[in-house]
């Protein structure tokens, strides 16, 4: 009676306690057990000291240990270990009630504990020893840290975990790396002592998984520093123009690619460098105005002999168009000199002459007064005159 | 059964228990990416998985290896390429202009017992490298020019440095592998001065770019006038008196003839002039 009603004051301790994170369920040390009944689905709760405890509880001790506040220490846990030992064997004598108390038991009153184990057992083995190996990668066997093998895609079978262990790393998929990472300026220099802004991306992957794994101290971080060495040797070796109009960019990434593959085979590396792209050749910020000028110049330039060609092909056709014109005259003229001659200096005189004033004077020696000044102020009357004239 | 199998085999299973737990402290393993120094009281007394450059992984040392409790010591060690890097540094070239240096050296460590005697760890190593790197690579680079610090010169600087640099990293137990220059570049107070250099670098070129068009339109409009008088001389000069005729008629309607210039002149005509040899009713 006296253990039901611990158990009672327990489950409602353990109900209570629900707000701090250990609760009541935690019993796995109790200190005398012997409350155990066997058949419950659930820990059981257990303990001798029926008193409720007092003040916070250390979470790792029974909560109906008597001295609430006293630390666990190895003796106990060890006294515990003892403890339960004992209860199994008094369990089978009948003194007290079980030895692991919150073992579930099979319904023909065997432990589950063996079948437990042996699952466990099962599932460390199969994990353990069998690998999927997806297609992509590949994986490193080790034997008690020694290399053993590189397997490849597919199922494979190895030695349980403290013996063989398995490294998977995907290795077909192409790793890429922008320098610089974010969108801030990198300047170089170019061969002529100027500055260029650029960034680049860098494509790789793995030749040697077990290069890979075992030569470098940190094999991506490598390539990086590569990729920048190489990058900035081959910057310095041509010019501005070179880098920022397109004529040199294809030379530089061959360049950086080759270099970056010689230094890192001479890392042994295990790594197989794709490609390298320049992603941006641009004139640091602070000159873009100078260039856009250039940019400019050569619109303006354009434009100049644009319209010099504009005007060149006018004059041309002009040159051509007169030319044919005599011609055609010239033909006719020469089928008929003399009238052609007359009729063309008649038409032309009568044009003049129709939208002029017109004054003829009798010239035999006299010189007339001509009022040149009055003619010009008054053009409408003077033809009257020169009308009479005649 | 476990009780059962416990008071049968006590003594057994203790023996085990102990085996066990005395196995694990002999017992040692040492992976691929490691070397292992081993002391005993004290004293380096043998390498596991020594770096040899000629072995393949798999055919080294690494793998499971034993000690005696207590009584040795593992000091492991990487075994891998191992990186040290220098801060940016000014270097002064020959011709006493300033860069920017940035330069990592790649280490491997070949005499961990050394190594561990001299440095003890891989950090502190790296620690004691990174000042000799930086004056190993000023006193090299400060004997050359800028421009070969840029370019050509820049490997042959290199392999002087990795040579230097290894020589004195012999004395920790480590081999430079590769010395490089990550960044080359002009310090805050240069970068200026060149920004306006290249600034008038671009200037120029785009007063040459502008000159090169004027003068191409020039050239372009005088072949066009070259071409045009080679046209006007090919057909006119088929009969020049004629053309002289020709043109004086097309002259005076374009002088006098203008149907927008009504009366704009006067013109006094003789009565000799050929026009009016009319007039005299000949």
């Amino acid at each position: 009676m006296k253990t039901l009603s611990a158990a009672i004051a327990r489950g409602v301790l353990a109900m209570a306690g629900r707000k701090s994170p250990w609760g009541g369920g935690d019993q796995d040390s109790s200190g005398d057990n012997t409350g155990g009944t066997g058949g419950g689905d659930s820990p059981e709760p257990s303990g001798s000291g029926a008193e409720p405890p007092r003040g916070p509880r250390n979470p790792w001790l029974p909560p109906g240990e008597s001295p609430p506040r006293r630390s666990a220490s190895i003796e106990d846990l060890f006294r515990n270990k003892d403890g339960t030992r004992r209860g199994r064997g008094g369990g089978g004598g009948g003194g007290f009630g079980g030895g692991f108390p919150r073992m579930p038991q099979r319904p023909d009153g065997k432990s589950w504990l063996p079948l437990i184990l042996g699952g466990l057992v099962l599932v460390w083995l199969f994990s353990s020893t069998v690998y999927m190996i997806g297609p992509k990668d590949q994986g490193i066997v080790t034997t008690f840290g020694s290399y053993s093998r590189t397997i490849g895609p597919g199922v494979t079978l190895t030695m349980p975990w403290p013996i063989q262990s398995v490294d998977v790393t995907d290795v077909t998929s192409i790793r890429r790396d922008t320098i610089p990472e974010g969108e801030e300026e990198k300047l170089m220099l170019t061969s002529d002592k100027n500055l260029v802004d650029l960034s680049y991306l860098v494509r790789w992957t793995i030749k040697d998984l077990k290069l890979f794994k075992f030569r470098l101290d940190d094999p991506e971080d490598t390539v990086k520093e590569v990729a920048e060495a190489a990058m900035r040797a081959t910057v310095a070796e041509v010019q501005l123009n070179e880098v920022i109009g397109g004529t040199g960019r294809g030379k530089i990434e061959q360049n950086v690619r080759v270099r970056m593959q010689a230094i890192l085979d001479a890392y042994k590396a295990g790594v197989l460098i794709q490609g390298v792209e320049l992603k941006k050749t641009d004139p640091p910020e602070k000159v873009v105005q100078a260039f856009q000028n250039v940019n400019v110049a050569q619109q303006q330039a354009e434009k100049y002999q644009a319209d010099a060609r504009a005007w060149a092909g006018q004059v041309m056709a002009i040159a051509q168009g007169e030319a044919a014109a005599f011609d055609k005259v010239y033909g006719q003229y020469k089928l008929a000199p003399e009238v052609t001659r007359r009729r063309l200096y008649y038409e032309t005189m009568e044009r003049v002459l129709r939208n002029n004033d017109k004054v003829v004077v009798e010239s035999n020696g006299v010189t007339p007064y001509l009022p040149l000044q009055e003619l010009r102020r008054r053009p409408a009357p003077a033809e009257t005159p020169a009308a009479g004239g005649q | 059964m476990l009780r059962e199998m416990w008071e049968a085999n006590r003594a057994a299973m203790l023996a085990l228990g102990a085996l066990a737990l005395a196995l694990l402290s002999v017992v040692v393993v040492v992976p691929e990416t490691e070397q292992a120094v081993v002391i005993r009281l004290g004293e380096p007394n043998r390498v596991i998985n020594r770096f040899r450059p000629d072995t393949e992984f798999g055919k080294t040392g690494a793998g499971l290896t034993w000690r005696i409790p207590f009584l040795e010591n593992m000091v492991r060690i990487d075994r891998r390429i191992l990186s040290v890097d220098m801060s940016s540094q000014e270097v002064l070239s020959t011709d006493q202009l300033r860069l920017q240096v940035d330069a990592y050296a790649r280490f491997r460590i070949i005499d961990p017992v050394k190594m561990v005697r001299t440095a003890g760890t891989t950090d502190r190593l790296k620690e004691q490298l990174q000042p000799i790197l930086t004056s190993v690579l000023r006193q090299e680079l400060g004997k050359r020019t800028f421009q070969s610090l840029l370019t050509a010169d820049r490997g042959a600087a290199m392999l002087q440095i990795r040579q230097n640099l290894d020589r004195e990293s012999r004395g920790y137990g480590a081999q430079i592998i590769d010395v490089r220059i990550k960044r080359a570049d002009l310090p805050e107070g240069a970068l200026e001065s060149t920004f306006a250099r290249m600034q008038a670098g671009r200037e120029q070129e785009a007063t040459t770019i502008r000159a090169e068009g004027q003068r191409n339109a020039q050239i372009i409009r005088a072949e066009a006038e070259a071409q045009a008088a080679k046209t006007y001389a090919e057909a006119f000069n088929k009969d020049a008196q004629f053309y002289d005729f020709y043109r004086a008629m097309k002259s005076y309607d374009a002088t006098f003839a203008d149907p927008e210039n009504k009366s704009g002149s006067t013109i006094i005509l003789s009565p000799d002039n050929d026009y009016l040899r009319q007039f005299k009713g000949r």
